[in-house]
C-alpha cells in the first residue's frame, strides 16, 4: 500500500442551511428550501456567476462547496484532481426528468434537465469554473466511504496525477443535502487518514 | 406583435435561469447567442422545446433554430407566422 | 515508488448479438450489428433505431441460475456477463478482491412508477449489493458512475487500486439498458440518428442508443493474462457540460497521459478503439485530438455500428470486443462509415484485416466533459 504521507489543506461543510470553513462557520440562513439557500449563499460570497442559476440542486451545492474552499486560487494553474461520491447519484433530478415525460400528453422532455441526469456534471462545473484540466471520477456509496476515499486520493497524489485533490462526499435527494469537501496535498495541512476525514465529516 | 415580444423576454428569462436579468435589459433586436444574453447550446435546446411546447411549433431541422433565435423580435415574427396554439 | 503490474485474465459480454465473446466475435466479422428499428410506445412514442436484448432471452439464460423474478433486467444482464468469469476464475472473496460497478443509469427504468419501492430500485448502491451478494464478494462495491467513460474508467481505476495494493484482484461488470428516460433525453438533445449510427461519417446523423452488460477480471497476477494495462488517464475538458471541446483538450491529455505512463512511443500503437457515437460534434473533436496526438495513421474503429451507445457498459464492452480482437490480430471494420466526415483525416478501418497487433488504445469522451484513456499490451506467450 501507499505509505506517502498526505495532509487535508482546508475543508468545507455545508448542511442545515449552515456553511462551515476550516470547521468555523462562515455562513447560515434561517429554515429555507436549498434553492433559497443557495441564492443567499451565492449573493453573500458575490460569487458572479450566472450560470450557477442554470445549475441543478447538486450541482450547487458541489459548486458552493468548491468555491470557497478554491476561491482563493483562482489565479495561479494548479492540477487539482476532482473525486467525489454520494448516495443518491443525480436520482432528485431524474425524478424531475422522469416528470417531464410521463405523461404522454405533456410529453416535453428537457435538455437542460436531462444534462443534470448525471452525477458527475456537478465536478464537469466545477472544472469550468476553475478552469481545471484534470483527473474526474465520481463514485457511489451507501454512506461517505473515508477508507475508499483516502486510499484513492492517496493514490492520485502518489502516482502523480495530481498535485491536490478535492474530493469528499456531495449528496441531494428531496431538500435534504450534506456537502464535505476538502482538499489533500502532499506539503503541509492536517494529516490526512480516514479516521480524520472521518471525524471531520461528523462533525 | 409588441405582446408577443413582451410575452417572450418573460419566458426566456424564466425557462432559462437568467436570474440577474430583467424585461427591460433584453431589447427586441438584441442577439441572444454569443455576446447577447451569452445564451449556449442547451439554451438553443431548450427554447426549441418552449416553441413546441407553449406554440405548437415543431422545429424539424434543428439547425434552422440559429436564424430563429437570433433575437425575440425574429422569433416573435417566425412564432406569429407558424404558430398553431 | 515501484508500481505493480496490472493484467486482464478474463472477460465476457451479453449484447443482442450474442451472449458469449465468440459469438459476438463471428457476428462482428460478419457484419451483423444489433441495432433494429423498434416500435415501441411504451418506449418512444416515434420508431426509433437502438441494439436491444429481448427480454425473454436474458430470461431465459438466467432462469439456469436463479429465479429471474427477483432480478431486474439490467440485474440479470450484468450477473449473466460476470458468471462465467467468476466460474472459471473461483476467486477467493476476500478483502484483497474488488467488485466495481460502472454503470450510468442503472435501473433507471424502475423510476416510470414513481413510488417509493420502485424507487428503491434505482438506487445503485441497491444495484451493487445485487450483484456482490449472487457471487459472495465481502468487500462494499465500488460504483463508478461517470457518465459515458464510465466502463472504460472503471478499468483505468482497477488498474491503479492494483498497482497501489488495494487490492490483488479486481472484477468489473458494466451494463446499462436502453429506456423511456434515456431515449427521451437524448433525442430532446436533437442526438439520435434516424437510421443506423455511422461514426465518422459525412452521413452520419447522431447516436443509436444500445443495452448491453460486459465484465473482466483485472489482477496482479500474471497467470493467464491476455493483456497488461500499461497506461491511463481520465481527464476533464473544463469546457462544456455537455459539448466536447472543439481543441479535443481533455482527449488528448488522457491519451499523453496514458502513453506517457505506458512509456511506449506512440508510434508503436497498433490499433485504437474509439468513442465514435456518431454525432456530429463527439467525432470530430476525436478526429482532432487524434491529429494533435500524431496517431491519426493507426488503424482505428468505433464499435458503435454494431452495438449502438451502450452508455456506462459502453467502454467496458468495446474493451472486451477490443482485447478478443487483438487476441485473433484481426482489425474489424468500423461499420456504419463510408464517406469521411471530419475535418481531419483518421485512418478508419473499412474491411476485415489480419494485422500483429502489440499495443492498442481504448478512449470514451461524455457528459461532463469528462474522458479516458488506456493503454494495453498484449501478453505473448
Amino acid at each position: 500500500m501507499i505509505k506517502q504521507a498526505t495532509y487535508i489543506k482546508a475543508y468545507c461543510s455545508i448542511q442545515n442551511n449552515k456553511i462551515d470553513l476550516n470547521g468555523t462557520s462562515v455562513f447560515k440562513t434561517g429554515e429555507c428550501l436549498f434553492v433559497d439557500f443557495a441564492k443567499a449563499a451565492y449573493r453573500n460570497f458575490e460569487l458572479n456567476y450566472p450560470k450557477f442559476f442554470k445549475m441543478d440542486n447538486l450541482s450547487k451545492l458541489a459548486f458552493l462547496a468548491a468555491e470557497l474552499l478554491l476561491k482563493n486560487e483562482l489565479e495561479t494553474d494548479r492540477d487539482i484532481a476532482l473525486l467525489l461520491s454520494n448516495k443518491s447519484s443525480s436520482l432528485d433530478t431524474d425524478i424531475k426528468f422522469q416528470e417531464s415525460i410521463n405523461n404522454q400528453e405533456n410529453y416535453f422532455p428537457s435538455p437542460a434537465v436531462f444534462v443534470y441526469t448525471l452525477p458527475n456534471i456537478c465536478m464537469g462545473e466545477i472544472s469550468i469554473r476553475h478552469n481545471l484540466k484534470s483527473e474526474n471520477t465520481f463514485f457511489i456509496f451507501e454512506e461517505f466511504n473515508p477508507g475508499f476515499m483516502s486510499n484513492y486520493t492517496n493514490v492520485l497524489l502518489c502516482t502523480n496525477r495530481a498535485e491536490e485533490v478535492l474530493c469528499g462526499w456531495v449528496e441531494y435527494y428531496k431538500d435534504t443535502y450534506r456537502a464535505f469537501l476538502y482538499i489533500v496535498t502532499t506539503t503541509f495541512g492536517i494529516p490526512h487518514d480516514a479516521t480524520t476525514i472521518q471525524t471531520l465529516f461528523n462533525k | 406583435m409588441e405582446a408577443l415580444q413582451q410575452e417572450l423576454k418573460e419566458k426566456i428569462i424564466k425557462i432559462l435561469n437568467l436570474e440577474d436579468i430583467s424585461v427591460e435589459d433584453i431589447n427586441d433586436n438584441d442577439p441572444l447567442f454569443g455576446a447577447g444574453l451569452g445564451l449556449d447550446s442547451i439554451d438553443a435546446l431548450e427554447l426549441i422545446v418552449m416553441l413546441d411546447k407553449d406554440y405548437g411549433i415543431k422545429l424539424v431541422d434543428p439547425k434552422e433554430g440559429k436564424a430563429i433565435f437570433e433575437s425575440v423580435a425574429t422569433m416573435a415574427k417566425y412564432i406569429s407566422e407558424k404558430r398553431t396554439k | 515508488m515501484k508500481l505493480r503490474d496490472v493484467f486482464i485474465t478474463e472477460q465476457n459480454c451479453i449484447t443482442p448479438i450474442g451472449f458469449d465473446v465468440a459469438t459476438n466475435i463471428q457476428n462482428i466479422a460478419n457484419g451483423q450489428s444489433g441495432i433494429r428499428l423498434h416500435q415501441n410506445k411504451l418506449l418512444m412514442v416515434t420508431p426509433f433505431y437502438a441494439a436491444m436484448i429481448d427480454d425473454a432471452i436474458v430470461k431465459t439464460a438466467f432462469q439456469k441460475y436463479a429465479d429471474s423474478a427477483n432480478y431486474t433486467k439490467l440485474e440479470q444482464m450484468m450477473i449473466l456477463a460476470l458468471l462465467p468469469v467468476i466460474e472459471k476464475l473461483k476467486p477467493i472473496f476476500n478483502q484483497k478482491t474488488a467488485l466495481i460497478i460502472s454503470t450510468t443509469k442503472g435501473n433507471i427504468s424502475a423510476l416510470e412508477k414513481l413510488r417509493e419501492q420502485h424507487l428503491q430500485k434505482t438506487d445503485l448502491n441497491q444495484l451493487g449489493r445485487v450483484i456482490a451478494t449472487f457471487f459472495g464478494f465481502s468487500t462494499v462495491p465500488i460504483i463508478v458512475s461517470n457518465a459515458c467513460v464510465s466502463g472504460i474508467l472503471a478499468v483505468g481505476i482497477a488498474k491503479r487500486l492494483i498497482q497501489s495494493e488495494c487490492y490483488d484482484q479486481v472484477f468489473v461488470v458494466g451494463g446499462d439498458e436502453v429506456s423511456k428516460f434515456v431515449l427521451s433525453g437524448f433525442n430532446s438533445f436533437q442526438a439520435m440518428s434516424d437510421s443506423p449510427c455511422q461514426p465518422y461519417s459525412i452521413h452520419r446523423k447522431g447516436v443509436s442508443l444500445g443495452e448491453a452488460s460486459a465484465a473482466v477480471c483485472i489482477t496482479a497476477d500474471a497467470t493467464n493474462a491476455t493483456m497488461r494495462i500499461i497506461g491511463d488517464g481520465a481527464i476533464n475538458d473544463a469546457n462544456h457540460i455537455s459539448g466536447p471541446s472543439r481543441t479535443g483538450e481533455g482527449l488528448y491529455r488522457s491519451v499523453e497521459r496514458a502513453l506517457l505512463e505506458s512509456a511506449i512511443d506512440r508510434n508503436e500503437l497498433d490499433y485504437i478503439n474509439a468513442h465514435g457515437t456518431a454525432t456530429s460534434y463527439n467525432d470530430e473533436m476525436e478526429a482532432v485530438a487524434f491529429n494533435r496526438l500524431g496517431i491519426a495513421h493507426v488503424p482505428l474503429n468505433s464499435l458503435k455500428g454494431y452495438y449502438g451507445h451502450t452508455l456506462g457498459a459502453s467502454g467496458l464492452l468495446e474493451t472486451v470486443i477490443g482485447i478478443q480482437s487483438v487476441l485473433e490480430n484481426k482489425l474489424f471494420p468500423s461499420l456504419g462509415f463510408d464517406e469521411m466526415g471530419l475535418s481531419q483525416p483518421l485512418n478508419i478501418i473499412g474491411k476485415n484485416e489480419q494485422k500483429e497487433i502489440n499495443y492498442w488504445l481504448k478512449t470514451a469522451s461524455g457528459f461532463g466533459g469528462c474522458n479516458t484513456a488506456v493503454v494495453f499490451q498484449k501478453m505473448t506467450s
